[in-house]
């Protein structure tokens, strides 16, 4: 029974859990969600290794045939961001006790882990579903949840934050329903493989067109693509630590996701990328946004803020390697998913760990921390370097393909960008790793992060260097992703 | 709260039949116009008059906060168990035709299970949204 329905599983365990969460005792909330998470990532593995030998899974909801029913489909792209959006749920997920007992008021933690939960579902649902609609309807539903994450934090300005995040996420989302809605009145389905097959009949008229502009807009405020970026740094940097490290290793990643299927498999590549303007204009938007986003960076004196901003631009990355529309460029853009998440996983909790102890993350109170949290300030540093794509880490492998696509291309101005963009994370990096090691604190007691919170940033900080050395399972993964998504152009 | 007695006699006259009106349509979702969400709204504004009319203490003191929190997670639970137990069963996720002996009474009360949850989680939902409001000024 489990492996039949092993997709569904995948989203109705944390749907089911999270109503659970509000009956049971608010004690066995943190329980209850630590058990589902790791669950729910060993049963990714699982799909994974199915997918990997079947190819692709397809789960008829309901027991209704697609087109007219809901379908799951999950092939080599969504198994990867699957993989990504439960793993870090279930490494960060630990970490969370200490950390939202401290920042979010005690009669809610019940209700944060509820919603926690539903991001979960909601983030794993989108990547999941093979239907347009249902695809909006989890964005909707990791949406809601992610304002409520947001605004949980004790301090007053997390609601605000989070008021900003939705009103962006909520046009967000309205483009991209309106959108579908032409599509469906055009093509009469909302099955994307089914739609990709109708869209080609009717692909030259004005309404497929407009679809098309309010999905992709819809799509890039989701996702944060510089200039649609504004409500991200505000968001991250007023939510609770744990909920800023989930959302910016996973919610992002999954809106990536869902414009490279959009372009990719449901208008298919050729439609996408007719007009030659299209391309440069995301090649230039995602250039924009590596050097905007990492200047940026530089001028923040929060260092959540400063992430936050570095965020745009490794955004900026993926959408690049998009942009250049080789198999290396989508290899890179996928595989930079999975090494971001990665590495802002690490990042994020090694600030968390600060704010827990100092109760603030601006940059002025990292002074000393080298001495105070020596093993926290040292998962920061991986991190950075990874951020930085220092070779040996995860970062320069997903850097090197996006080069060696760009090198493909001859398209030598980009490679440019790419070291400039690195050399600007230096510089951001440098000012947070100067303030922490070579500036004296008065205080010079040892205050080091608990073990539960220790450990998740460390196995992230780690995991950024094995995935720097041994690339084979993300490579491997972001190439038959990629290979995927040309092949199924028309 | 008023202190306007044709208002509360018409008020409690109406309550009743409002409520009735959302049984009627629950129970009637799976043939005609309406279902767990309709039924949900009629029934949770019979309780919002009772509140304004009456006051929101009253009206709270019949459904407490805490009993409606609850109610909500219960009702969606109650959706996603039919799914479960039709996956038990043998088949997909909410495939309702296995519920029953035969595929057609299957299909019927695995409707009418979910439309309850429907139902329930929407009363709760918007008699909470409600109290919010209504509460926001009080200490």
């Amino acid at each position: 029974m489990i492996m039949d329905n092993l997709i569904a599983l995948l989203v109705i365990i944390p749907l089911l859990a999270a109503p659970l969460c509000l009956l049971l005792p608010a004690r066995w909330s943190w329980l209850l969600t630590t058990a589902v998470s790791w669950l729910v990532f060993g049963l990714t593995i699982l799909m994974l290794y199915q997918v990997d030998s079947q190819g692709i899974l397809s789960y008829h909801l309901g027991g209704w045939e697609p087109p007219w029913g809901i379908e799951y489909r999950v092939d080599a792209l969504n198994a990867l961001v699957a993989l990504i959006v439960a793993g870090i749920g279930a490494v960060v997920i630990p970490y969370a006790r200490l950390s939202v007992r401290a920042e979010v008021a005690a009669d809610n933690s019940a209700g944060f882990y509820a919603a926690y939960l539903l991001a979960l579902t909601g983030l794993l649902g989108i990547t999941l579903t093979g239907d347009v609609f249902n695809l909006f309807v989890f964005l909707e539903i990791s949406s809601l949840s992610s304002y409520i994450l947001i605004s949980q934090h004790r301090e007053r300005r997390a609601l605000v934050a989070a008021y900003q995040y939705l009103v962006m996420g909520t046009i967000g989302a309205t483009f991209l329903l309106i959108g579908i809605g032409l599509l469906y009145g055009m093509t009469g389905t909302l099955n994307m493989a089914d739609l990709a097959e109708r869209l080609q009949e009717v692909e030259q008229t004005r309404t497929v067109y407009t679809g098309f502009a309010f999905i992709v807009v819809g799509a890039s405020i989701k996702l944060a693509l510089f200039p649609l970026h504004w409500w991200m740094p505000n968001a991250y940097t007023y939510a609770p630590s744990v909920v800023s490290a989930f959302l910016a290793a996973t919610a992002t990643k999954v809106a990536v996701y869902v414009l490279l299927r959009f372009l990719f498999t449901v208008f298919g590549v050729e439609f996408s990328f007719r007009s030659e303007f299209f391309q440069s204009a995301l090649i230039f938007l995602s250039v924009a946004a590596v050097l905007v986003g990492s200047a940026l960076a530089i001028v923040q004196i929060n260092v959540k803020r400063l992430l936050a901003y570095s965020s745009v631009a490794q955004i900026g990355y993926m959408i690049l390697g998009l942009a250049l529309l080789n198999l290396l460029g989508l290899t890179a853009a996928t595989l930079h998913l999975f090494n971001h998440a990665l590495m802002k996983g690490a990042l994020f909790l090694a600030l968390g760990c600060i704010a827990l102890r100092m109760g603030a993350t601006e940059i002025s109170q990292l002074r000393g921390m080298g001495k105070r949290m020596p093993i926290t300030m040292a998962a920061f540093v991986i991190g950075g370097l990874s951020l930085i794509g220092v070779p040996g880490t995860a970062g320069f492998i997903s850097k090197w393909y996006l080069a060696l696509a760009a090198f493909e291309r001859g398209w030598w101005p980009l490679i440019l960008v790419i070291v400039v963009g690195s050399l600007l994370a230096v510089v951001y990096i440098w000012r947070v790793v100067e303030v922490a090691y070579f500036q004296e604190s008065e205080d010079q007691s040892r205050c080091e992060a608990p073990l539960s919170m220790l450990i998740p940033t460390a196995v992230l900080a780690l995991a950024n260097i094995y995935f720097g050395l041994d690339t084979r399972l993300p490579l491997y993964l972001a190439d038959s992703a990629a290979q995927l998504l040309l092949g199924s152009a028309p | 709260m008023t202190r306007d007695p044709v208002l509360k006699i018409t008020a409690k006259f109406l309550i009743p039949l409002i409520m009735l009106f959302a049984l009627y349509v629950q129970f009637h979702g799976e043939y005609s116009p309406g279902g767990g969400f309709q039924a949900g709204v009629i029934f949770a504004s019979a309780i919002i008059l009772y509140g304004l009319v009456f006051g929101v203490e009253a009206a709270s003191a019949v459904l407490p906060m805490s009993f409606l929190i609850r109610q909500a997670a219960a009702g969606v639970l109650l959706y996603g168990g039919v799914g479960v137990v039709s996956m038990l069963l043998g088949g997909q996720f909410l495939n309702y035709n296995l519920l029953a002996a035969d595929p057609v009474s299957g299909q019927h009360l695995g409707i009418i299970l979910v439309e309850l949850g429907v139902g329930l989680t929407v009363t709760a939902v918007m008699v909470i949204i409600f109290f919010v409001f209504a509460d926001r000024n009080r200490p």
